[in-house]
This record gives C-alpha cells, sequence and structure tokens, in this order.
C-alpha cells in the first residue's frame, strides 16, 4: 500500500556539489577584456558588451539611459530601421539597458549567425551618429510614457524610497521627469558617448557553446576599434543624503484601491560581511512564497497578492526592501504586521527546523539558477563588475550551509529594527 | 532542434511524456489539466483562476505543499488562462519523487478548508486590483473581449469578470469544479530533465497510476456567431493619453491558418523594423508606441493592435493610417526578404523559448493538448511553409472591417 502521508526519501540539497564553471579571459589588442563562457547544448549565444557609462558619470540627468538607447538609432552607414531591420532578419535580439554605474548592449542571437552580427555590434559602440530627429522622437515617446507611469501607485513608490535611501543627488536616487526629457540635447548625448564609450573601459562576455574561431572572430570585430583600455575608470562617488524624515503617505490618485507600499532601509554593498548572512535572513522574512511575510500577510490574513523583501542589488551601496501592493483599507495593518515579522526574527532563534528548510531551497534554485551558459555568465558578469571573484560565490554557499540560528538573530537585532527603517505608502 | 520524447498511457488513463536531457542537474514535473476560463459559468467567472490558488492550500493527505517541496530545494507556481491550467515544480533531479508525491496527492484529492478559501478569495481580489483597478487603462481588456464576443466564453477574463463573482465563490463550487475537471481523465503529466525513462514512467505509474480515471469532460461551449458588421466602443476616463485598440477575429491555435496570422502579427508588431513600429512610430509619428499581438487560444481567437496616441494627434487621422498598413497587406505581396526576416524571427523565438527546462515541459503537455506532443517538433516546418500568397489572402479574411471591433479609449484630461 502507497504512503500518501510522509515525504518520501530526499536527498538534502546542501550536500550538492555546486560549482561555478570557470571562464576563459582574452585580452584584444586594444586592451578590451573579453570573458567567454563556452558551454550549453542549445546552438543559440549571448554577448554583453559593459561599458562604464551608467548614470553615476552624468552631469546632466538621463544623459546616460538617452546615449545608451541612442546607440541602436543611426550609424553613418545605416539609419535606426535598417539596424533594426538587420539584426531581425537574423532572427536576433539586440538590446540596451543603463544602470547606474554601467550601460551595456545586449546580444541574443542563433550560433549560425553570429559571425554576419558582430561587425553591426561594433559599428554601433564605435560608429553612432545620434540624428536629432530620433532624438526628439525618444524624448517625446519618453515623456508619454512617463506621463503613463506616474499614475501608477507601485512606480510613484519605487522612485520615491529610493529617494529617500540615497538623496536627489545620487545616482540612485536620481529619478526622471518631464523637463529632464525636454532639455536632452544632442550635444550632450554625443559628448558622454566620446567620453564614456569611445574613450571609456569595455568589457565583453560571450556564452554558448561557441564557434571555434571565437577568439579570431573577436580579435577581428572588436580588437582594432577606437576603445579606451582596461582601465576601469574612478567612479564619481556621490555622498548618501538620506532623507531625515522617515514616514511618508502620499495621495496620488484618490480613487486608489490599493496602497503601494515599501518599508526599506540603508545596507552597506556585497563587500560587507554581514552582506550574504542578510540574503539568509532576509530570504526568511520574504524572499520566497513560503517566507514569513508572504506566510502570514498573504497565505493568513490575504491583505496582498504578494509581498517581497530584498537587498537592492546595487554595487556601491544597497538598501534592504520590503515591497508590496494591499488593499487600501489594510495598508497599516500590512505595515504593523511587516514590523512584527521583524520583531520575532530579533526576539525568537529560528528553528532547526526552518532554518534547514531555508537552506535546502536556496541551494536547490542555486543549482537551478546556474543551469546553463546564459546564467553562468550573467553571475560571473555580477562578481566581475562588483569587484569580486568565485571566492565570493563558494562564500555565499558556505554562509547558506553552515549559519546559525543564534547568528541569524544577532542580525535581526542589529538590522531589524523599525527605527531605522523608512516607511512609504502611495495611494 | 529536435526534441526527444516519449509518450505512455498510465493503467488509468492518464498521458504521460518523458522528456530526458542529462546535461542539466534538474528535472521538472509539469502537471496541465484541460480547464480553463471558459470552462466557467456565466455568472461565477474566474473560478478556474480562483481554483488554482486553492490547489496550494494542502490536499488530501499532505497539509502543507511548501514545506516539503522547499526541503527537497524544489520551486513551483502555476498560470491559468482561457483555456488551460498549468502547474509546475522544478527541483534536483534527486528529488523528483517528492515532486510525485505532491502533485499526486493534489490530483487524487484536496483538503477542502473553508479557511484557505477564504484567504484566497481575498488574495485573488488584491490580485484582480492591482493589475486592472489600480492602474490606468487597466478596464480595457475586460471591456475588448465583451465587444468582441457576444456567446462564446471568451467574452470574459481569466480573472473574472468582477470582484463580486470572485468574492461569492463557496466550497460547495470548489468541491464540484474539482471533481468535475481535475482528474487523470482530463490532465496531462509531465516528466523532464535529469531523469531516466524508466524510472521516470514507475515513478509516475507508482504515485499516480492509481488515481481513480474520473469522467473525461466534453466541452460544449457556444460557438462565436460570424461578427456581420464593424463594432466601436468609445470610451472616456482618467487616463493621460488617448490609446486606440483594435481585435480581429481570427482562427484557433489548431487552425491550418494559424502559422499565417502568427506571422502577419510579426510583420505588423514585432520589433523595431515591424510595420506599424516604423510607420506610426517613427515616420508619421501618430503613436508613442504600439503593437500587434494574439494569444493562440484554443478557440478561435482575437489578433489586436493596441497604440498610444501622440498627444494632439486625432483618434480618427490615427484609425486611419493602422487600417492604411492593414490595407497593403491586404493589395500588396510581401516580398520574399520581409517574410524570410519573420519566419527567422520565428525560428529563433522557438529555440530560445526551448532553452528552459521549464518551457520545454509545459509546451509538451501543451502540444499534447492541442491533439499530439509530437507537433513540438514540426512546428517551424509549418511556418516555414507559408507563402506570401497565403498571408495576402488571409489578410484579405481577417482585417475585413467587418469583422473589426475598435475600441477608442479618451483621455478626459
Amino acid at each position: 500500500m502507497l504512503n500518501r502521508k510522509s515525504v518520501p526519501d530526499i536527498t538534502d540539497a546542501v550536500k550538492f556539489q555546486l560549482s561555478l564553471p570557470p571562464y576563459q579571459k582574452i585580452s584584444l589588442q586594444n586592451g578590451v577584456e573579453v570573458f567567454l563562457m563556452d558551454m550549453g547544448t542549445v546552438d543559440t549565444l549571448m554577448m554583453n558588451v559593459v561599458f562604464y557609462a551608467g548614470n553615476c558619470f552624468e552631469e546632466q540627468n538621463l544623459i546616460a539611459p538617452a546615449t545608451n538607447f541612442m546607440l541602436k538609432n543611426g550609424t553613418r552607414s545605416k539609419n535606426a530601421y535598417e539596424i533594426n531591420e538587420y539584426f531581425e532578419y537574423y532572427g536576433s535580439y539586440l538590446n540596451r539597458s543603463a544602470g547606474h554605474e554601467t550601460a551595456e548592449l545586449t546580444l541574443h542571437c542563433m550560433k549560425k549567425n553570429f559571425n554576419e552580427l558582430l561587425p553591426l555590434v561594433a559599428e554601433l559602440i564605435t560608429d553612432s551618429v545620434f540624428p536629432e530627429e530620433e532624438l526628439q522622437i525618444y524624448k517625446k515617446n519618453m515623456q508619454q510614457r512617463l506621463q503613463v507611469n506616474l499614475r501608477k501607485n507601485d512606480f510613484i513608490a519605487g522612485r520615491l524610497i529610493e529617494r529617500y535611501l540615497f538623496g536627489a543627488n545620487h545616482p540612485y536616487g536620481r529619478y526622471s521627469s518631464m523637463e529632464d526629457y525636454e532639455v536632452l540635447q544632442i550635444a550632450g548625448l554625443r559628448d558622454f558617448y566620446n567620453k564614456y564609450y569611445l574613450g571609456g573601459r569595455c568589457l565583453i562576455f560571450i556564452a554558448g557553446p561557441l564557434p571555434a574561431d571565437i577568439e579570431t572572430l573577436v580579435e577581428s570585430n572588436f580588437g582594432s576599434l577606437p576603445l579606451g583600455g582596461s582601465e576601469k575608470p574612478p567612479l564619481p562617488l556621490t555622498a548618501l543624503e538620506p532623507e531625515k524624515e522617515k514616514k511618508f503617505r502620499i495621495t496620488n490618485d484618490s480613487e486608489s484601491v490599493q496602497g503601494a507600499i515599501r518599508i526599506a532601509r540603508n545596507f552597506p554593498n556585497r563587500h560587507h560581511p554581514d552582506f550574504q548572512k542578510m540574503q539568509v535572513l532576509n530570504n526568511i522574512l520574504g524572499g520566497y512564497f513560503g517566507s514569513r511575510l508572504m506566510a502570514n500577510i498573504r497565505e493568513d490574513k490575504g491583505y496582498t497578492y504578494g509581498i517581497h523583501s530584498y537587498l537592492m542589488n546595487l554595487t556601491q551601496e544597497s538598501a534592504l526592501m520590503i515591497s508590496t501592493e494591499a488593499g487600501k483599507e489594510v495598508t497599516e495593518e500590512t505595515i504593523k504586521e511587516t514590523y512584527l515579522e521583524m520583531k520575532r526574527l530579533c526576539d525568537e532563534p529560528v528553528t532547526e527546523k526552518e532554518l534547514k528548510t531555508t537552506r535546502n531551497f536556496l541551494i536547490g534554485t542555486l543549482l537551478g539558477d546556474l543551469d546553463g551558459p546564459f546564467q553562468v555568465a550573467g553571475r560571473w558578469k555580477s562578481l566581475i563588475l562588483n569587484g569580486l571573484t568565485d571566492e565570493y560565490f563558494y562564500n555565499g554557499i558556505e554562509t547558506i550551509k553552515k549559519i546559525k540560528p543564534a547568528e541569524l538573530q544577532e542580525l535581526a537585532n542589529k538590522y531589524l529594527n523599525p527605527s531605522d527603517f523608512y516607511e512609504l505608502v502611495v495611494f | 532542434m529536435h526534441i526527444d520524447f516519449k509518450k505512455f498511457t498510465l493503467s488509468n488513463g492518464l498521458r504521460f511524456i518523458v522528456h530526458e536531457d542529462h546535461s542539466t542537474p534538474m528535472a521538472v514535473l509539469n502537471v496541465l489539466y484541460d480547464v480553463g476560463a471558459r470552462d466557467e459559468d456565466p455568472g461565477r467567472t474566474g473560478f478556474a483562476h480562483l481554483f488554482e490558488h486553492l490547489m496550494f492550500g494542502g490536499s488530501v493527505n499532505i497539509k502543507d505543499f511548501e514545506e516539503p517541496l522547499l526541503m527537497a530545494g524544489g520551486e513551483n507556481n502555476a498560470f491559468t488562462t482561457n483555456d488551460l491550467t498549468n502547474y509546475y515544480i522544478q527541483l534536483p533531479a534527486e528529488n523528483i519523487e517528492t515532486a510525485c508525491w505532491l502533485e499526486s496527492d493534489r490530483m487524487l484529492s484536496l483538503a477542502f478548508s473553508e479557511k484557505s478559501l477564504d484567504v484566497q478569495r481575498k488574495v485573488v481580489c488584491e490580485e484582480f486590483k492591482e493589475h486592472y483597478i489600480n492602474r490606468p487603462y487597466g478596464d480595457v481588456a475586460f471591456k475588448l473581449r465583451e465587444l468582441a464576443y457576444k456567446k462564446h466564453p471568451y467574452r470574459w477574463m481569466t480573472i473574472g469578470q468582477e470582484l463580486a463573482q470572485i468574492e461569492n465563490a463557496k466550497l460547495s463550487d470548489v468541491k464540484a469544479f474539482f471533481h468535475k475537471h481535475y482528474c487523470p481523465a482530463n490532465a496531462i503529466l509531465v516528466m523532464a530533465g535529469n531523469i531516466q525513462t524508466d524510472r521516470a514512467l514507475a515513478l509516475a505509474e507508482k504515485w499516480f497510476g492509481s488515481i481513480p480515471a474520473g469522467e473525461k469532460y466534453i466541452r460544449q461551449l457556444p460557438v462565436e456567431p460570424l461578427q456581420d458588421a464593424a463594432r466601436v466602443l468609445e470610451i472616456k476616463a482618467d487616463v493621460p493619453l488617448d490609446a486606440l485598440y483594435k481585435a480581429f477575429h481570427v482562427g484557433s491555435r489548431t487552425d491550418k491558418s494559424y502559422y499565417a496570422m502568427d506571422l502577419i502579427g510579426e510583420l505588423l508588431g514585432g520589433g523595431g523594423s515591424s510595420r506599424l513600429f516604423q510607420s506610426l512610430v517613427k515616420e508619421k509619428k501618430l503613436f508613442s508606441n504600439i503593437e500587434c499581438y494574439h494569444f493562440g487560444s484554443s478557440d478561435p481567437g482575437l489578433l489586436l493592435i493596441e497604440g498610444k496616441l501622440i498627444r494632439g494627434e486625432s483618434m480618427k487621422t490615427a484609425d486611419a493610417a493602422i487600417m492604411e498598413i492593414l490595407d497593403k497587406l491586404m493589395t500588396t505581396t510581401v516580398e520574399e526578404k520581409e517574410l524570410m526576416k519573420v519566419k527567422n524571427k520565428t525560428e529563433s523565438a522557438i529555440l530560445f523559448e526551448d532553452m528552459s527546462l521549464m518551457n520545454r515541459a509545459s509546451n509538451l503537455a501543451m502540444y499534447e493538448l492541442m491533439g499530439d506532443v509530437g507537433y513540438m517538433n514540426t512546428e517551424l516546418d509549418k511556418y516555414l511553409e507559408v507563402s506570401s500568397g497565403e498571408i495576402r489572402d488571409l489578410s484579405n479574411i481577417i482585417f475585413d472591417e467587418k469583422n473589426c471591433s475598435s475600441l477608442f479609449y479618451y483621455s478626459n484630461n
């Protein structure tokens, strides 16, 4: 007779040997560093071209994302339509993204078309012309998008909480306005491009089942481009200016049926010895479906569709963020219960059973998260851009496997005091 | 890329598919139930989706679904559409039996707890508010469905027509729904990843094979009558920009016209070189964004175009500009290079989608639901066969103005 009452034998996930497959690094003639991750069974490739051209280098708000966006909108030989058509003809995707420190171009393509696509990627990064008309379209469309977003409480809450945490002048706290878009000028974009793309530091990450001649391919397409060397530009450091006031209730739309809630505190970056331990504590608090916040506020009380906590993925500074949208009439209850869950972590040690569950979940999902070349490349890119090595990765695993309930409780008492948290509701 | 699989029928009739992939340390257990929002009764909509939430509230022998799964290093989720409900668990392959244990017990029977129903009603209401009420243009999808469908249950959204219908759900409804739809006769089970087929089959038979087969649900849905006149709905709302939506009736996912229809969608709205984007956003500057998409639904569906107008442009001009683009598809044959482009994009999209083990597992189940799991490996060929003549002929059927429902959504400020 089948025993449906008890769990079949489980192999504890903490027993799995996790490893981060190594990369191969080559330096091109012009100093550009290339990180190759040759693995995978499906004939698709991903290439990230990373520049130190994020918004921390801006002298004018939005220059970094606008420059990054416009890289795909015209070179000396091709207009925006022809560029799009070229990438799309080969079924490839060329995406742009600009963060705080770095800005990237990312190519996803079928392996068989890689050779055809590299020259155009090289052209975009060294031969972009920033047509005036394209900038006008970009400004208008971004302004319209912003107008729609400003009607969403969740969007407003996301902007404001970062401003409170980091300050209006900090690259992590600055946000866009209609006026910021209005005053963007081609000259500003071209200067930024010359300084931080052509003259800046470039790193390339390529992952997938790589072609045999990958080194030659990369050298011939990127090695002789007039790009800045391998020297990392010093990050312009802006002092944090956290908001003094801690509690905010803001009305964005008088007919709101939900409030967007953020509860957050500043937290040091990945180099701080508490960071990886805090990731474990965070996971118990609100890091996954079975977390205490979800169990209490969604699965017991039904106040929200979801509540999550996380350490922000930032380089210079981080923050512990709790985020949810809850029914208008239960927002204050939601905040109260959130503090209650923090207090429980301060007052009572996590049980061995809950900790074991957390360990197994974290290791098991990490195993899944590393499944595939693009995932491995993403992991390496994050380590490298944060000035870390695989030692950090393996330390993280050790932390998950070994951290003790007493350490977690100590950590909770150090970092989960309500008076340290900003509290924001946008209705 | 060819996806290898083996198909079996367990002793109770449950369809079971195994896909081995030894390049991954993971395994996925995917269960698809052949029930979606289209199977709900009018007036009690949103139930299939609410029910999906209740599937996590404990089963007959297992009080807590989540904890043992976490202990096994697994994660899981589910989704409901108008057509189907799909559940998946991904975990280290060594622990696949834990997934079988959990998933088979909730196929056997749920705990049917009053508390779980009470909480999940609230959770779903918050989900409804978060996605459809508390955001600009949140009601569009509801209005468009009601405009385009008069008889077929696609006229309501998966989340439900209105909050009140979800709030009224009773435990007796939950039980009846479970017994009608959640049984081996109405399910497809897939095991994928780092597992040998014979072990997979043994585990499936052990945990699922003895569950009573249940009764096969025979779907008898009202057929949507042919639309014989253009429909227009105008709305004024507190939104920042005017927006324009057009919905055209198209064939079902299994209709032979599906592949040409999908390519038409790509020609119109797929990416920066697509016709709508290039002409209306870049050249004429009438829209700040415009998209074209469809849901690949099991019954005859909709091809939708939606865009937000540049402030100051008139709805009439914008609408006429869209019609001009559609007219060109009806009268001029698409050139070989452009057709090749959308076929290449499709080839690439399939390849990227199949990189994920989880996608492969759920796609195998969906193709089996469509009629044959083997379609998984013949899809691309069907796209490659589409000719420019078919694109033009089908465009003439789809973009007939009598087949169109337009929603003009005006900003009142």
